[in-house]
């Protein structure tokens, strides 16, 4: 019968206030759902990083009169670098082959470029792609050496903006969270106004302190798990509609996102908001309730 | 079964202390008018006996229990050994005679059977059989009134508390609530009542502790009003 009561008394709060109830819940569900994004995109952002890193490489371009004896020297040192994983010689025929290769849809292109032409290279795997400036500052003035070049210096600016847009909801998820808990603060109040008569019939007869907060603990976290549920319901329609749909170009660079990683997701956004509601519910109760 | 040993309580922001070094005793089964002036810490005592408020000298002692060093924690299940009645009533105004006093009993974890057993038999007891399902506001003050009693006594207390119960009432409808009360107090309750209804403690002749200014200035077995 007590269990009966206090969800009889959840349902009935917050249909009392029900247009708070609901803005409750909207604000709860939009932070929730830059919360779920932002936590697919860390771990999307991660996968990428290790996807993209591991295959990553620095290019160090000779000079076209390169002598034999600067290659050796430049080979020795290379192979004995720490820093270094693997090293690869890239001679002039190999790099015309990878050249006819690379584009092989513009023949004129390819013709117009002699084996001769394109630089003898040493293509480096790092050990930790991050020190790719040790390695820089090592070779840039070694003799016979012409340009260095990192490939994760481009993905760095390429993560940059999806850290930064990471970020930004994670920002937004923050914001609309304080938006969302004011409003789990003043619904809390409400309802602990609309009952104080029963609040203080139950206080007197000697009513638990648990009974007499449940209820109003309980009606916020319903209304955060409704908030989780419709933000889980966002998230599904933006992998359908974005990823599936108008991203679905960019299917090759961004590693995907599957259904598997979105409920995933959705544990921690309702834990979030349960809690967070609940917390909110019960800090408001101390002040307004005092029992 | 009550003890006040000297207690002091003086409110924050206030010049001189609602109560000031008082010492009571009050035994199993008695019953006890506290009067005095407005603003004299009669209603004080009520709440120290609540734990609503601790005193901040002395000692006060509830049913063996030593309600000064009580914990919050506690106090629900304290207050369950007293009833409580108050000048206005605090009835719900949306919940019938029967509900009032069921809603007592279902929020300490009794069961819905209980009440249908407990319930009639208390409000028949006060008065008011035949009269269970009505609402507050179909009901004259001196009923209500019973009603709050029987809401206090349903769980038979060992302690009921009375604020002025009888300040809303009109002198006869007065006398019906006291006749209830000394009803109550006749069944092993210790009864404590706060009141400046002269006529009624004239009339009852029952143990007089009178303060002014937070001292008892008499304490008095069969005392009237003076």
């Amino acid at each position: 019968m007590r269990v009966k009561y206090v969800l009889s008394e959840v349902l009935v709060g917050l249909w009392r206030n029900v247009t708070m109830s609901i803005a409750m819940i909207i604000t709860m569900a939009v932070s929730l759902t830059m919360l779920g994004a932002s936590g697919l995109m860390y771990r999307q952002v991660d996968d990428m990083k290790d996807l993209y890193y591991k295959n990553i490489q620095v290019s160090i371009f000779m000079e076209q009169e390169v002598s034999e004896q600067q290659r050796t020297d430049l080979q020795t040192k290379l192979d004995g670098d720490p820093l270094v994983k693997e090293v690869i010689y890239v001679d002039k025929a190999q790099a015309y082959e990878r050249f006819k290769s690379m584009y092989q849809d513009a023949p004129d292109l390819v013709n117009a470029v002699k084996p001769d032409q394109l630089p003898e290279s040493f293509r480096l795997t790092l050990n930790n792609p991050e020190q790719y400036k040790n390695v820089y500052d090592q070779y840039k003035d070694t003799e016979g050496v012409e340009e260095i070049v990192d490939q994760s210096r481009l993905l760095d600016k390429i993560f940059n903006i999806l850290t930064a847009i990471q970020n930004i909801a994670l920002a937004a998820a923050i914001v609309m969270a304080v938006a969302a808990l004011l409003l789990v603060a003043n619904t809390i109040q409400v309802a602990a106004y609309s009952k104080r008569r029963e609040v203080a019939v139950m206080k007197l007869v000697g009513a638990s302190n648990w009974f007499i907060q449940a209820p109003f603990v309980l009606e916020a976290v319903v209304a955060g798990l409704i908030g989780s549920l419709l933000g889980l319901v966002a998230l599904v329609a933006a992998k359908y509609l974005l990823f599936d749909g108008s991203l679905s170009a960019l299917q090759g660079l961004l590693s995907p996102i599957t259904w598997g990683d979105i409920l995933f997701i959705f544990p921690l956004m309702a834990g979030v908001g349960g809690l967070v509601s609940a917390g909110t519910a019960w800090i408001t109760l101390r002040f307004y309730l005092r029992v | 079964m009550i003890q006040l040993e000297q207690v002091t309580k003086t409110y924050p922001k206030a010049s001189r202390p609602s109560l000031d070094n008082v010492s009571v005793s009050i035994e199993k089964g008695e019953f006890v008018f506290f009067i005095g002036p407005s603003g004299s810490g009669k209603s004080t005592i009520i709440k120290m006996l609540l734990h609503e408020v601790a005193p901040n000298k002395g000692r006060v002692v509830v049913n063996g229990k030593d309600v000064t060093s009580m914990r919050s924690w506690k106090r629900p299940h304290f207050r369950r050994s007293i009833g409580c009645v108050f000048q206005d009533f605090r009835l719900l105004p949306n919940r019938t005679a029967y509900e009032n006093v069921a809603f007592a009993l279902e929020v300490i974890g009794k069961t819905k059977a209980v009440a249908r057993r407990v319930v009639p038999e208390v409000l028949e007891l006060v008065g008011l059989g035949g009269k269970e399902h009505r609402y507050p506001h179909e009901l004259s003050g001196g009923e209500q009134q019973r009603v709050a009693v029987a809401r206090a006594f349903v769980n038979r207390p060992l302690i009921l508390l009375a604020d002025e119960p009888t300040g809303n009432l009109d002198p006869d409808t007065s006398i019906e609530i006291m006749r209830l009360l000394d009803r109550i107090n006749r069944t092993g309750t210790t009864v404590v009542m706060v009141t400046h209804d002269s006529n009624i403690v004239n009339q009852m002749r029952r143990r007089v502790v009178e303060i002014e200014s937070g001292r008892i200035v008499r304490d008095q077995a069969r005392g009237v009003y003076g």
